[in-house]
């Protein structure tokens, strides 16, 4: 689209002033969605965009703090018709704030495009199906709930859960097939607190990704509308780096909460009527503007794949934005909280974790035969197992027949040897073979999921004279 | 539709996301398709105030100012109907994807119209009415073979009607004249049609015929009608998109339509990838060449989104009108319903529960209400269905909430999916004491015609089972599995087999994936034959261990990975074992 050369007009008729909003008379001529810079009586310049025009007045949402601004010298200049981010593959290893700026000290970025940050939506038929499995190193989710380049798979976490370390352990460990680590990580911090900004920057500079990483910072301490932006421009980062450039990039967004909740924010300034919990009904289609630019695209060899991580208030995976978050993405990972106490790391609790896009990455070709069959086996023992757990709690373990017992047994090999594992980056291979052997317990007429041919290669069981499996 | 009218011009006066307002429209008609601002965005009167006109915008309004123009085009939001719909991918407004991937690049861009059917491409138009003839709306015109297993019938539009002036055979785009009637009146093979009116009708008839899913727990518990209308509600993460799918593949239907509204782009993805290569078990060709994809995934326009549901349900009404059973997927009807929503509150509109507009029953009625088993208009009298299954879900998972409720007071049948089922992997995780059919008692006859007399007696027996099951499951919770019956551990040990040997079923298998009705009884049969043996042996003493430690047990629970060619070969087999091994049983017992 051609651009024509704007004129800088100031518009000086703002009426009035309400928490993150700004309200202009005579200005029917900015754009929807314009970009705007606003000067007031005190402090230095701020930035705004337009959510709203008509004919009489303009709604400008502040992304900075509204403090010291007045009515009467307030003046609004258009910067531009759109949010735009100029980007460039010199933002690789580069930090910014949460608006795309520069706060490393090193000086402008030149810029090889400018896109607008909101981006456009990838045509369905363009896009390619995702297939290719990420070696994460971690059993739960590899063996289980596999990531796939161009996913999007958040971490459903819970105030005082270690989200930010499996983040940081999945940053470190991630590798497609065979190869060594190729990615750039986007990573766009959405109000979260110095101590945490500060331990992911000392993962990255241990494990030496820093060169390799993008960060958009926007901290706790920073303006709360300003988080509206930053997803956006580490997402067009992404795709630039991503769709343009050939990258594999992985995206880290942590936390979706407050993204969330700067959205309500603005829609309760704005005088809109609320849907569940206060928070705006449209907030389904705002979150899918930002998961769904994850993805591959035919005939490009980069791709985007997404890692956001939002905490749910009080553990609640039902509320608003963790439930429309799971909507959207392709599956999601859930830390628990029972199993962080029992000291199990990473606690991630897999029966409630899924990820939607495993099958295409995995089996014959991807990673092993026998990855679906034995995943499903070990999801439904272990299911089993809890079940029986809860039981134990009513009636009493002298109860239970000698079956049960093998599931109880199951349940704890499943969490003290597959599940826990304590930083160690295991390979898919040794990820399979740890869950078959922790399956050994299981008699063999159990195991409805797997089809003969498999049992009689992978599972031996280990019987009363102790013959034991191929990978004990 | 247009009567001779100029285009009504307007001003935008506001602008607030989608939705936009203009002024100096008055004469624009209630749902008119106009154009918005210099970008020719397109967009739909939803709301007319004097001379101004609210609009809900299709496309991304970022950069539109006030004062740009707004034109209208006369017309309400159409399909275009006609040869060449199979086998391509539509936006919500039927836009075609990959031709607008040829225009746009592989990013949907703003302000591009791509005409829904192909201009370019040539048919062969086979007349079926000569000079002199009479027809009426719904007559067939002609013949155009679409694909190598597939004839389109075209139809005369449901609202012209004349004497035939001249016939044009052979090669044809669809935009050129086929028939001209007396009247002046030219018909092409392609015509349009309103989405949001349903397409004329003879009649509504009964459903007596069964939709077959190939799923065992639909087919055989909660079965369904041609022309039905089921609620698929499920959280997230408990099957919905992959039942969907599963339907779209083994259902018997002649057309699918799946409407993949307001959701995930990797999952279209896939759609559109495994479609392709799949065969169509019915014809021997792709899959595809039977099936529309209507796509409007949750990062393209909301107001795309709501109408991507008629744009789905209208296509699949044409279908049936040729006299076709159409099956038609929605995924998800939520997304539809919140699409209606956040529009309503963009109008300002007074809500109605958790936000949602008051007319969303209403909606949800007059969309479903389009299902059915037709006799089509035309003079042959054939008869079309469409079947809808509309996957809904509701936040959190919680059945109570408006779009969920709205749902089940108009729909014939409720497959609940469950996300316990779900956590243990049992897929399809349909909760069986959830989920009803309303059709089932119409369908007995069916079923005993086609599958066989036994049928219904297995069904009950099946859902005595699983009814008992539920019960004996409170027991046990409460005192241990040691203190019930051993005729009630029998039935816990059965219904533990039909659960994970029959009622689970692995889409990603490729013998399990789809079941006939044939195996599905053979393989019910085996089962509670097992079990009606077992209670007989255990009331003449034989020892519950000794009867959980038969071997035969492991077959039956494997039935479902016997391939459908060497099913009834294994039936038989399994049968003789299975006296046998009772026998036996009882031999030994007798020695003891």
């Amino acid at each position: 689209m051609s651009r024509q050369p704007l004129i800088k007009k100031e518009y000086r008729g703002t009426t009035r002033l309400a928490g993150p909003l700004l309200f202009v008379e005579n200005a029917a001529d900015l754009p929807y969605g314009g970009m705007v810079t606003i000067t007031g009586a005190q402090g230095a310049d701020r930035h705004g965009q337009v959510i709203e025009v008509s004919e009489e007045v303009a709604v400008i949402q502040v992304l900075e703090q509204t403090m010291g601004l007045d009515l009467k010298t307030t003046a609004v200049i258009l910067e531009d018709r759109e949010a735009m981010l100029g980007v460039s593959e010199d933002m690789i290893g580069r930090v910014f704030n949460g608006m795309g700026r520069p706060i490393d000290g090193q000086g402008p970025v030149v810029p090889m495009a400018k896109l607008p940050v909101s981006g456009m939506p990838i045509n369905p038929a363009s896009r390619e199906r995702p297939s290719d499995f990420i070696q994460t190193g971690v059993s739960a989710i590899d063996g289980f709930n596999t990531l796939v380049r161009g996913q999007k798979l958040p971490i459903f976490s819970g105030a005082g859960l270690p989200a930010n370390e499996i983040a940081a352990q999945i940053l470190r460990q991630a590798r497609t097939t065979g190869e060594q680590s190729r990615f750039v990580v986007v990573f766009a911090t959405i109000g979260i607190t110095q101590r945490e900004v500060s331990f992911f920057m000392e993962q990255f500079e241990q494990s030496g990704a820093l060169s390799r990483t993008v960060t958009f910072l926007n901290q706790a301490d920073d303006p709360t509308i300003e988080r509206l932006l930053t997803p956006r421009c580490a997402l067009t980062t992404a795709e630039y780096l991503g769709f343009t450039l050939g990258y594999d990039v992985l995206v880290l967004m942590t936390d979706v909460t407050s993204y969330c909740e700067a959205l309500r924010e603005v829609a309760t300034a704005r005088e809109e009527i609320p849907g569940r919990r206060g928070y705006p009904g449209y907030m389904y289609t705002d979150l899918a503007m930002l998961y769904e630019r994850a993805g591959c695209i035919k005939g490009r060899t980069g791709s985007v794949t997404m890692l956001p991580i939002l905490t749910m208030p009080d553990d609640d995976i039902t509320h608003p934005i963790p439930d429309l978050t799971g909507y959207i993405t392709e599956g999601q990972i859930v830390l628990s909280r029972p199993l962080h106490r029992l000291g199990i790391d990473p606690p991630i609790d897999v029966l409630r974790s899924l990820s939607r896009l495993m099958n295409n990455g995995i089996g014959e070709g991807h990673t092993r035969e026998d990855h679906r069959a034995l995943a499903n086996q070990l999801y439904a023992c272990y299911a089993e197992g809890q079940d029986i757990r809860r039981l134990v709690a009513i009636i009493g373990e002298e109860a239970l027949s000698a079956l049960d017992r093998k599931y109880l047994q199951f349940a704890d090999r499943f969490e003290k040897q597959i599940l826990h594992q304590a930083g160690e980056n295991r390979s898919m291979e040794q990820t399979l073979n740890i869950g078959w052997q922790a399956l050994s317990v299981i008699p063999r007429a159990e195991l409805g999921r797997i089809n003969k041919d498999l049992i009689s290669r992978y599972f031996c069981e280990i019987m009363e004279d102790g013959i034991k499996t191929p990978f004990c | 539709m247009a009567k001779d009218r100029t285009n009504i011009t307007g001003m935008i006066s506001r602008i607030a996301g989608p939705t936009v307002v203009a002024r100096d429209m008055l004469g624009a008609l209630m749902f008119e398709v106009v154009r918005v601002g210099h970008a020719g965005l397109m967009g739909e009167v939803i709301r007319l105030d004097a001379d101004t006109a609210f609009i809900q915008v299709y496309e991304d309004t970022a950069g539109v100012c006030v004062g740009e123009p707004v034109v209208g085009t006369g017309r309400l939001l159409e399909m275009t109907l006609g040869p060449g719909l199979l086998g391509h991918v539509f936006d919500g407004v039927q836009r075609p994807l990959r031709q607008l991937q040829q225009a746009s690049g592989d990013f949907v861009d703003r302000g591009i119209s791509v005409p829904a059917l192909s201009p370019d491409q040539r048919w062969t138009f086979e007349p079926q009415v000569k000079v002199g003839d009479t027809v009426r709306g719904g007559d067939v015109l002609g013949l155009v073979p679409e694909t190598q297993a597939f004839v389109h019938k075209v139809l005369c539009p449901p609202d012209r009607q004349g004497v035939v002036a001249e016939v044009f055979a052979g090669e044809k785009t669809v935009a050129e004249v086929v028939v001209r009637l007396e009247d002046g009146t030219a018909l092409t093979m392609a015509h349009q049609w309103p989405a949001k009116i349903a397409r004329p009708v003879t009649k509504k008839v009964g459903c007596t015929e069964a939709f077959v899913t190939g799923q065992r727990v639909l087919d055989c518990l909660f079965p369904v009608a041609l022309g039905g209308a089921v609620a698929l509600p499920g959280g997230f993460g408990t099957g919905k998109t992959v039942l969907e799918q599963s339907l779209a593949k083994f259902s018997t239907a002649d057309v699918i339509v799946y409407v993949g509204c307001g959701e995930r782009g990797n999952e279209m993805a896939d759609v559109l990838s495994e479609f392709p290569e799949l065969i169509d078990p019915r014809t021997g060709g792709a899959l595809m060449d039977r099936t529309v994809l209507v796509v409007n995934t949750s990062n393209m326009p909301v107001a795309a989104r709501e109408a991507s549901v008629y744009a789905g349900v209208t296509i699949a009404e044409y279908f049936r009108d040729q006299g076709l059973s159409v099956a038609m997927m929605v995924d998800s009807t939520s997304r539809w319903a919140e699409a209606l929503r956040e529009i309503s509150s963009r109008l300002e509109e007074m809500p109605g529960e958790e936000g949602y507009p008051t007319y969303l029953a209403s909606r949800l009625a007059a969309f479903y209400e389009r299902a059915g088993r037709t006799q089509c208009l035309g003079q042959d009298n054939r008869t079309g269905s469409v079947s809808i299954v509309g996957a809904v879900s509701p936040p959190g998972g919680d059945f109570s909430e408006p779009v969920t409720q709205s749902t089940l007071r108009v729909t014939g049948a409720v497959w609940a999916l469950d996300s316990s089922l779900a956590h243990r992997r049992h897929y399809p995780a349909v909760n069986w004491h959830r989920s009803y059919t309303l059709y089932d008692q119409t369908l007995e006859p069916w079923f005993a015609r086609h599958v066989g007399p036994q049928w219904s007696g297995l069904r009950k027996q099946l859902m005595t089972i699983l009814e008992k099951d539920a019960e004996l499951q409170q027991i046990v919770q409460l005192v241990g599995p040691d203190a019930l019956q051993i005729q009630d551990r029998m039935t816990l040990e059965t219904s533990r087999m039909l659960r994970d040997g029959f009622l689970q079923q692995n889409a990603m298998s490729d013998v399990d994936a789809s079941c006939s009705l044939p195996k599905q009884m053979g393989m019910l049969e085996l089962m509670l034959g097992f079990h009606e043996r077992a209670a007989q042996a255990l009331s003449q003493d034989v020892l519950f261990e000794r009867i959980l430690a038969m071997p035969v047990r492991e077959s039956l629970s494997r039935l479902k990975e016997v391939p459908e060619d060497a099913f009834s070969a294994a039936q038989s087999d399994l049968s003789r074992e299975l006296t046998e091994a009772f026998a036996n049983l009882q031999k030994k017992e007798a020695h003891t």
